[in-house]
């Protein structure tokens, strides 16, 4: 089959590899018919994320059809059409069963290798270096995915492949960005970063209840998105302060939660000199945390940041006394995909979601080289790329 | 004559133990504090052979050992390799324990197994991989088994790897399951097996055995062992 594979940094190429097979009773085989290069690619791309090894298979946001299940597969049959959560998640273990997928004790192989870092395993992810799992990616013709009766959810009829695709990734981080904030009536959300995981969080913080809606970027095809499509007033800190702005729009009282839809590039952290690689990354992290800093201090007393945006490593200069003194409350994680998939699914069955608008830009699985380069740099007004195989 | 008792309270590590020392001891082993900090000096294989009641006179525990061990022990040659590693997992402690108990179906989820032979229902034969190729082999007994609680191992005199500890299910708090501890003890014989034996678990055995223990849940919880090998790659 052909896949995407990295060798470095800026270097990605489209190369023949042996179609996957099924090793474990629970995996199911999918022939995909769409994927797509999430912002969070861009770090494995630009080279941040430790632990990737040149010929890994990327890719984690994808759907497909399934062409073949493993013996102890229940719930899907060959045919059936799918979109799959970039998180694996094992079903069984506590977390699973809590509905903290991303948590999962058992779906990473590699779990010992984030103990140090983390001190403890987190779940697999598709495509996302051997920390997480070592997966072979989705940005292919063929992908395994494994705990496949979980992670894979039917798509209704009727659902084109743009509509069902962000299910996959970007619009559960932007859902469970808006979900932790614990949103009350009139309560007004700030989203920083009006990317494609930024969108869904303007959007489902309206479903589930804001009042109002604020963006802050700098990027005018994001924020003029921000503003037409998910109804969000909008902010553009390279024109003005965000943090003034924020205080003048809410009577001086500061958003009532702020979402973190941008991260800090995940800059990484090393497995073994350990030490070293944390030093570098604070180096080049020094003007990563902005948007978490600037959040600290724009929030409303007591109110709630919600930070869904990648971190990997440590951060420079965190103002803790902000924080504390002002009594936030600070959630975050990894997505959990399979708790929200299918009431997002619902939502855009339903109409009360666009989730398609975001791909500006449908490509051939061939040209994702040209599709990397033109995403990273914004070309095009590029906001998402679908890529077909 | 010399009976089980002499001999327990002759040897050194019984001594240390003490008749006293035993209860103890066994509340360590059964509760929730960390066993090797307790442990420091004292030989894991002593204390769980006192606790035992020393049905059997195992290798170590009594005083018959070798002039080569006497002398190793003097210069600290014989040095003791300790590993204590729990893990939370979401089933009973007697699906685990039964599991468990079964040795020849530890291989699957200890890589570092070649085989167990279970002879009777006290003694089975160990075969581990080694590195270079080389595999060491051992005699095992069972020394201490209380259903779905607890089973204690020591190897017999002519293990290529002198080795003892014990696997412990308890239940853990609010339903999460039950709480799987191993502590184990190996010590590195001299000769031509010792630079094999001693990387028996690798540069960090504390990262082996709670590979091998997350393994084990993997198995439990989620019915099969996460891998990605034999997956495509570029």
């Amino acid at each position: 089959m052909r896949a995407v594979c990295w060798h470095g940094a800026n270097d990605v190429r489209v190369e023949t590899v042996p179609d996957p097979k099924i090793l474990n009773p629970r995996d199911a085989i999918l022939k995909i018919t769409a994927t797509t290069i999430c912002g969070s690619d861009l770090h494995i791309y630009d080279g941040y994320i430790p632990s990737m090894q040149p010929g890994d298979i990327i890719g984690h946001e994808f759907m497909g059809e399934v062409v073949e299940v493993g013996q102890e597969v229940r719930k899907l049959k060959r045919g059936d059409r799918v979109v799959t959560s970039s998180i694996i998640g094992c079903g069984q273990c506590y977390f699973c069963q809590h509905q903290e997928w991303s948590l999962c004790d058992n779906s990473n192989p590699n779990g010992w290798m984030q103990e140090p870092l983390f001190g403890h395993g987190t779940a697999g992810i598709f495509g996302y270096s051997h920390l997480f799992g070592g997966y072979a990616g989705a940005q292919a013709e063929y992908v395994r995915v494994p705990f496949a009766d979980y992670g894979c959810v039917k798509v209704p009829d009727g659902l084109s492949d743009e509509q069902a695709l962000p299910v996959s990734d970007a619009f559960p981080t932007g859902y469970m960005g808006a979900d932790l904030c614990n949103i009350k009536p009139g309560d007004v959300i700030a989203v920083w970063g009006a990317g494609p995981v930024g969108q869904f969080a303007m959007r489902s913080a309206y479903l589930l209840g804001a009042e109002r809606v604020i963006a802050i970027d700098r990027i005018p095809e994001r924020l003029a998105m921000a503003k037409n499509h998910s109804k969000a007033e909008i902010i553009n800190y390279e024109e003005i302060d965000a943090g003034e702005a924020l205080k003048e729009m809410t009577g001086g009282r500061g958003p009532d939660a702020c979402i973190d839809a941008v991260g800090l590039e995940a800059h990484g952290t090393g497995l073994m000199g350990f030490y070293d690689e944390a030093k570098q990354a604070v180096r080049l992290e020094t003007d990563r945390p902005h948007v978490l800093r600037q959040m600290i201090l724009a929030c409303r007393k007591g109110g709630t940041l919600s930070i869904m945006g990648v971190y990997a490593g440590f951060i420079d200069k965190m103002p803790m006394g902000a924080a504390f003194n002002k009594g936030l409350k600070i959630n975050m994680g990894q997505m959990y995909g399979q708790k929200y998939m299918p009431k997002l699914l619902e939502h855009v069955v339903n109409g009360d979601v666009d989730s398609s608008d975001v791909f500006t830009h449908q490509m051939p699985l061939t040209e994702a080289k040209q599709a990397y380069e033109m995403f990273k740099h914004k070309r095009d007004n590029c906001i998402k790329v679908l890529l077909r195989p | 004559m010399e009976t089980e008792s002499n001999k327990i309270t002759s040897s050194t590590d019984a001594q240390q133990v003490g008749v006293s020392d035993t209860e103890k001891w066994a509340s360590i082993i059964g509760g929730g504090a960390m066993v090797l900090a307790g442990l420091q000096q004292r030989s894991l294989r002593g204390i769980l052979t006192a606790i035992a009641g020393g049905g059997l006179a195992y290798h170590g525990a009594t005083t018959d050992k070798s002039l080569t061990d006497k002398v190793g022990d003097a210069v600290g040659a014989n040095k003791a390799i300790k590993v204590e590693k729990t893990v939370t997992i979401n089933r009973s402690a007697e699906e685990l324990y039964n599991y468990w108990h079964d040795f020849e179906r530890l291989p699957t989820f200890m890589k570092h197994l070649q085989s167990v032979t279970v002879q009777d229902a006290r003694r089975s034969h160990w075969v581990a991989t080694a590195p270079l190729g080389q595999t060491v082999e051992w005699d095992a007994d069972i020394i201490n088994d209380l259903p779905n609680h607890l089973i204690a191992w020591a190897s017999l005199e002519g293990a290529d790897v002198d080795n003892s500890g014990f696997v412990r299910f308890q239940p853990a708090p609010g339903n999460r399951g039950t709480e799987v501890k191993v502590v184990l003890e190996y010590s590195v014989p001299g000769g031509a097996l010792a630079a094999v034996a001693a990387k028996l678990f690798g540069e960090e055995p504390e990262q082996q055995i709670g590979d091998e223990l997350n393994r084990f849940k993997q198995l439990m919880e989620a019915g099969e062992i996460a891998t990605t090998d034999g997956q495509p790659r570029g």
